[in-house]
């Protein structure tokens, strides 16, 4: 009985070796996890860097922005749901900026799944984004985030010892600005 | 006999986990950045061949001529555009299929890009006017036509040389100067969508 089980052991050693890496990446991080390291430019636009609590030039990862909360989108330039929502997405931004008890609380990125900086740039202006965006030309982070499809709202609740948790997430369905700001300040005890 | 069914249990458990680990590689590069707007009408075709057939023209040479039938109904020649418009003819290879379903929408937003190259787009697929018509209400209000070229089938794309073996055309970009000449050719791996700013690059040189 062990010659036969040893052959599998072992293929199943391999396969999980290969496979379980890709299949951890091909769920997308759940409520009460944390985030997978995802490194992101320092925006050179100062604006931006303002905005974020960032300084400096280089890599920063999202739980080293200056926010007890960070709203993270997921979206294309090709996709036309995205850009169904964006302008609510823009809205969501400034009602967070006019409110002054969480305008430096809560702060909102958007990485654009294989769109490269062009295509991001595109988008920012069709639409007249506001906020941060970052491409993600190579899927990189979409692969690292488990290939979500767009558009896809992570709620990341940043703690008081640093560390971090998702307190919320969704593909698709945007309420609206005001209901979605709602639901954030919630979930992130922001209320 | 618990040592035998003990066994039998792990096989099947390895069975499983070598089946699930292989769907994920067959699956997983074509979820990549599909939009939601679909949800789960896109057929998955798994990873193909990245291109699949011989161009049978060349940048420099005229722009063979066709008349098709777009969604909207009228009929549409790419000579009607001579002397008057920079054409870009995609091709994308079916309706209802993963890469193609977010390229078109894309371009849906850069019109004023186009239009400041003096350029129009023509969508083209060997698919029929009912399916690419219910394919394209998914993507909002096109602003360029979208052109079939199911009968006889896929002869436009098979006169410029990009049907593949299986009926389907490739996902390839023409670029057709104001004179009718073809100034740029990108038969891309039929797998990835083509870089926005590769085909901006080429219409920047018309200028």
């Amino acid at each position: 009985m062990k010659s036969i089980s040893i052959p599998f052991a072992v293929t199943a050693l391999l396969i999980s070796t290969i496979v379980l890496p890709a299949l951890a990446a091909n769920k997308p991080p759940q409520k009460g996890e944390g985030l997978p390291v995802i490194n992101l430019p320092v925006p050179k636009d100062p604006e931006e860097r303002n905005y974020l609590g960032l300084s400096g030039i280089g890599l920063f990862k999202i739980p080293q922005i200056k926010a007890k909360t960070v709203i993270v989108e997921f979206f294309s330039m090709y996709c036309p749901i995205c850009q169904k929502d964006a302008p609510g997405v823009n809205e969501l931004y400034r009602l967070i900026e006019k409110n002054p008890d969480i305008k430096n609380k809560v702060k909102l990125i958007g990485i654009g799944a294989g769109n490269s900086p062009y295509e991001v740039g595109v988008y920012k202006k069709t639409y007249d984004v506001p906020f941060p965006l970052f491409p993600d030309k190579d899927f990189e982070i979409h692969q690292a985030c488990g290939e979500v499809r767009t558009p896809y709202y992570m709620v990341v609740k940043m703690n008081e010892d640093g560390t971090h948790q998702i307190v919320h997430s969704q593909l698709g369905d945007y309420p609206g600005a005001e209901k979605f700001l709602e639901l954030i300040l919630n979930v992130s005890g922001l209320k | 006999m618990q040592e035998d069914l003990a066994v039998q249990e792990r096989k099947l458990r390895n069975l499983i986990l070598i089946a699930g680990g292989l769907s994920v590689f067959v699956l997983a590069p074509m979820a990549f950045g599909l939009s939601e707007a679909y949800r789960g009408n896109i057929y998955q075709v798994g990873v193909l061949k990245p291109i699949d057939s011989v161009l049978r023209v060349k940048a420099s040479d005229r722009a063979p001529d066709f008349t098709l039938s777009s969604v909207s109904g009228e009929k549409v020649s790419l000579s009607q555009f001579r002397g008057k418009k920079n054409v870009v003819l995609s091709f994308v290879p079916a309706a209802w299929t993963p890469v193609c379903s977010d390229q078109w929408p894309g371009y849906n937003i850069a019109k004023d890009i186009f239009s400041r190259y003096d350029a129009i787009l023509l969508g083209v697929t060997v698919d029929n006017i009912p399916t690419l018509f219910a394919w394209t209400n998914q993507m909002g209000q096109l602003w360029f036509p979208v052109l079939s070229d199911f009968w006889p089938h896929g002869a436009v794309a098979k006169r410029y040389g990009v049907l593949r073996s299986n009926g389907v055309s490739e996902r390839a970009l023409f670029v057709i100067d104001k004179a009718g000449i073809i100034r740029y050719i990108d038969v891309h791996d039929i797998n990835k969508r083509p870089p926005l700013e590769d085909l901006m690059g080429a219409l920047e040189k018309l200028k």
